[in-house]
Formats: structure tokens, sequence, C-alpha cells
């Protein structure tokens, strides 16, 4: 009897401990909803602390961003317009070079030939940006100095370039799952139709995996977006209203990394405006990041059933 | 000329622009690799190495940068690797499908693109002023911490999908309650992948200096941290610092620093490969 109850207990007990444990690893799971909680309450607490000594409309009306000066102006849009700028540039060379690395991989290349060629270039993605932003500032940007000659010692070029470059196999990677996933159904129909495979490539894999190729863009090009490293390094520190990307600029994150440089006290207007700038960022990059997302969703949706 | 042949150089002419494409970007990366040695192998030295920042470029060394990047990994790989390991743990073999794993889910791949200096404005809003840490060591390794969780949440959860579930399901007959499961079966034969993963993480968190810049670690130091609490720099953010100065000979300087940052990259990623094969021999199945 007494046996018995021990056992009860003692079943009790490990039960308890099981749930113990549960309980353990569900609050590990949840320090991730946590920790986009607190970067919500941080960004939006400072912001509201600005938005009480600034009207929004001078964030907003204001071409001007000058909030070191004594004359103080609060216009966001030539951060906005640096950021722009920068990842733009960056686009037009990741792009083009990560399609077409997509569809060499994917239709192309041999099965050795991809299994030497697909990590050699995601070490692309793994150099540290900080060495990406030196090798803009003492070499790409006296090269391109060579071929346009009234281009800026800081620039949007050549940060951009260099970016793009960084960015490439984010979008050769994701593309090409996009390009792997056609059914071999539907290129064959074509290719027995007597369509070359060029025209299959063009005519019918790479538009029915448009979808998951502009994810891979948006996804890329939001990763531009928030790049900071090479930017701060090799873009220059002047906000400016303007699309020329041989002119010196400033772009958000930049702008974050120059007052977290300075000795800017807590509570300061300067201190609250990289809260704000970092507002605009999050909202931008996870704008682009949700869209991305609901593309692929619709593109697994097509073949997958 | 006939239309197939046009067709044939056609398609010769694009697949050699996709090979460009490819190869292109390798050349440069090359480059960039040869260029920063050429110009950083001046300076790399033992005085270099070993020794503390200075106004003079040919003296300046790397020591504090080394060493807080040391101590910055350590301590962010003790705080994310438990609470990154739980939470893959509970996402694949508690709240399998469930309501609450949905939501951390579409949470986890929200957190996964938010750009690394927002992390930044976390950690200085969070841990440097209401916890109330300061700009310190302890400050820069929690935030590193929830930056590369997502990461290790990813390379868990993938480690602990390999363990065939037959293997499970016999310790459940066996009467092993679902703690037992995963302590005895689940996570010892997902150690290697586990471990691998991790490793990658936290080199991504050495290369990284935006969200500690933000965080408040500093550029000039020439002391080594002795505490939790201390102020700190690490590797990138020297680099950083050598790169932004207006007098070019720190630029060699900046060179070889980050010939010592890709070496320690190197060497991590050598260190999670070999780690993966060797503790991989043991598997059975």
């Amino acid at each position: 009897m007494e046996k018995a109850a021990a056992n009860i207990c003692r079943r009790n007990s490990a039960s308890f401990y099981e749930k113990i444990i549960e309980k353990l690893l569900l609050s590990s799971g949840l320090v991730s909803v946590l920790t986009t909680a607190a970067i919500l309450a941080v960004l939006l607490y400072e912001t509201v602390a600005f938005f009480a000594e600034v009207s929004p409309a001078r964030l907003l009306f204001d071409t001007q961003w000058t909030p070191l000066f004594v004359d103080k102006h609060f216009g966001i849009w030539p951060l906005v317009c640096g950021t722009v700028l920068t990842s733009l540039v960056a686009m037009v060379v990741a792009v083009p070079f990560g399609l077409l690395a997509a569809i060499f991989l994917s239709e192309y290349a041999s099965e050795r030939v991809r299994r030497i060629l697909k990590p050699a270039l995601e070490v692309l993605a793994g150099v540290p940006t900080i060495i990406y932003g030196y090798f803009a500032l003492v070499f790409v940007t006296p090269l391109l100095q060579k071929l346009i000659p009234d281009l800026a010692g800081f620039n949007a070029l050549s940060p951009g370039l260099v970016m793009g470059i960084m960015i490439i196999p984010l979008i050769s990677s994701l593309s090409e799952d996009a390009l792997h996933a056609v059914p071999v159904s539907i290129k064959e129909g074509a290719l027995a139709l007597g369509a070359s495979k060029l025209k299959v490539v063009w005519g019918v894999t790479v538009p029915t995996a448009l979808s998951g190729i502009s994810a891979a863009a948006l996804l890329a090009l939001s990763r531009a977006v928030g790049e900071t490293m090479i930017v701060a390094i090799a873009a220059g520190q002047q906000p400016r209203l303007t699309l020329d990307p041989r002119l010196p600029i400033e772009t958000m994150t930049a702008y974050i990394v120059q007052i977290s440089l300075g000795d800017t006290p807590a509570g300061t207007l300067e201190y609250k405006t990289i809260f704000v700038v970092g507002v605009a960022l999050f909202v931008f990059t996870l704008g682009m990041n949700l869209l991305s997302h609901r593309l692929v969703r619709r593109f697994r949706g097509k073949y997958e059933t | 000329m006939s239309v197939r042949r046009k067709e044939i150089i056609g398609e010769r002419v694009f697949v050699a622009l996709c090979l460009i494409a490819v190869v292109l970007p390798l050349v440069i990366l090359l480059l960039l690799l040869v260029d920063m040695v050429w110009d950083g192998a001046g300076r790399l030295s033992w005085q270099f190495l070993a020794g503390y920042p200075s106004r003079h470029a040919s003296q300046a060394g790397i020591l504090p940068g080394i060493v807080g990047s040391f101590y910055l990994i350590i301590v962010t790989a003790a705080l994310a690797l438990p609470i990154g390991v739980g939470a893959a743990v509970y996402l694949e073999e508690y709240g399998r499908r469930g309501r609450l794993a949905n939501f951390i889910e579409v949470n986890l791949s929200n957190l996964a693109g938010v750009p690394s200096i927002i992390y930044g404005l976390l950690g200085l809003g969070v841990f440097v002023r209401v916890l109330g840490m300061g700009r310190s060591l302890l400050a820069g390794a929690c935030t590193m911490a929830l930056l590369v969780l997502p990461i290790v949440i990813t390379a868990s959860r993938e480690a602990i999908r390999t363990v065939p579930d037959s293997l499970r399901e016999g310790a459940y007959a066996l009467g092993a309650t679902r703690w037992q499961v995963t302590r005895q079966v689940v996570l010892p034969l997902a150690f290697p992948g586990i471990l691998t993963g991790a490793i990658l993480a936290v080199s991504r968190a050495i290369g990284e200096a935006a969200p500690l810049i933000v965080v408040g670690a500093l550029a000039y130091v020439t002391f080594l941290p002795e505490s939790l609490g201390s102020p700190f720099t690490v590797l990138p953010i020297q680099v950083f610092n050598w790169v932004s100065r207006p007098q070019k000979e720190f630029l060699a300087n900046a060179a070889a620093g980050s010939v010592v940052l890709l070496v320690i990259l190197l060497l991590m990623n050598s260190l999670a490969i070999w780690l993966r094969a060797r503790l991989q021999k043991r598997r059975t199945w």
C-alpha cells in the first residue's frame, strides 16, 4: 500500500518536472517574441518623445536634415534619399548578376560544377561588411575616379557597387530555388514544341519562377537598405537630397552610426533622432520582408499540390 | 546563316554570360583579398598583434580588439546557445504545429530580416539604459545574443529534424517521457549539427560592428576588459576607427586588422567543419 502511494507520488513529481521543463523551453521560445516587442517599445518610446518636441510635419515636409547644427532641420528625406540611392546602385549590380548566376547554376551547370561554385558564391555574403567598406573606400573609389573624373572621394556609387557584389549570393541562392521548383513537365512541353533551350529559359522557366525571383530581389533590397558599415565608411556624412551617385551623401544607417560615435547624452533631441530614423528603417525593411514572404508563399502555392 | 545556327550561337553567348555572372564576383572577391593582404602585410607583426592602439600608425596594435572580440563571443555564445537550443527543442519536439509555436515561428522569420543596427538601438534602449548595464561588455554580448538567436534556432532545428522519428518512437515505446526522449535520444544525436550551427552563428557575430557601435563599444581602448562591466572594443570597430581616420598611414593598419579578422573567421569555420566531420563518424543509422 505504502509502496503504491510512493509510486504515485514519484509519478506525480515526474510529471510536475516534465511540466516545468516544458515551461522553460516555451519561455526560451518566447524570448524572440519578447525581442520583437522590446524593439517596438524602444523605438516608439523615443519617437513619441521626439514628436513631443518636433511636429511630424517638420519631419515629412522639410527638405533638410541638420539636427547637429544651430539651425536645426528635421526633414528625413535626404537620409531616405541616400539610402534609396545606394540600394538602387546595389540592385542594378545584384539583380542581373544574381539572376544569371541562378540560371547558370540551376539550368546549365553540371552537378559537380554546381557543388563547387555555389558554396564559393556564398562566401561573398560571409565576408564582414567592414572589409567591404575598406575595399570600397581604398580600392573601388580611386579606380572609379580614373573613369569618372568628377567623382567625389565619398560617394554613393562605390559603396553601392560593392554592396551589390555582397548581396549577389542572396539573390542567386533564392532565385535558384525558385527556378528549380518549376516543374520539369512544363519545360519538357516547351522543348517538345521545338523551342530552343534558351527560349525555354526566358519564355517558360523564368516567367514561371518570377514571383520567387521577385521575392529574392526584395529580400536583397531590404538587406541593402539595412546595410551599415559599407556606407558609413565610403558614402560620406552629408545628408543631401540628390539622385546623383557621384556626390557624398548620408544613409539612414550611417546617420545612426555617426551619432553613436559622437558623445551624445541620452535624452537630448539628437539622441532621440536616431530612434526616429530607426523607426523609418524598421518600417521599410519589415514591409519588404513581409511582401517577400507573401510572394514566396504564392509561388509555392502554385505548384505544390 | 540558318536560323538554327543563329540559335546555337545565341545560346552559347548566353551561357558564357551566365558563367561570367558567377565567376566575375569571385574574381573581384579574390582581388579584394589580395589587395588587402598587400596593403596590410607590412604592418603584420608580433608587435601589431600584441600591441595597444597608438596615435602613431606604425606603433599601433590590435590586442584590445582581439581580446574584446574573444570575450564578447564567449559571453554571446553562453547566452544565445541555451536559449536558442531550448527554443528549437520547443518548436520541434513540443509545440509542433500548435498555434503558439506557429506564432513564434512567424515572429522568428520577421526577426531574421531586421537590420543589425536596429538590434543596436534595442540594446541601447534596453540593456544600456533601462537595465543599467552601461556601455559594457555585458550589454554588447546581450545585444549580440539577440542578434544571432534566430540563426542559432534555425540551425538547431535543422539538426533536430535529422534525427529519425523511428528512434523517438522506439524510446516512447519503452515508456520514456517526452523530456527523456529529448534529453537522451534527440539532443545527443543532434549535437554535432547544433554545435556546427552555433559556431557559424557566433562567427557572424565576430564580423558585426554596427550594433556594437550603437551600444557604445569604444573605438580607442588602451586597456583589456577586466570584467563584464568593463568598457570594450572589438576587432571590426578597431578596423573601422583606422579606416575613418584622415591620416593615410592608418589605412595599412586597417588592412592588417582586416586580415587578422578574416583569419579568425576562417579558423572558426574550419573548426565547425572539422567538428562536424569528427562527431558525425559516430552516427550509426
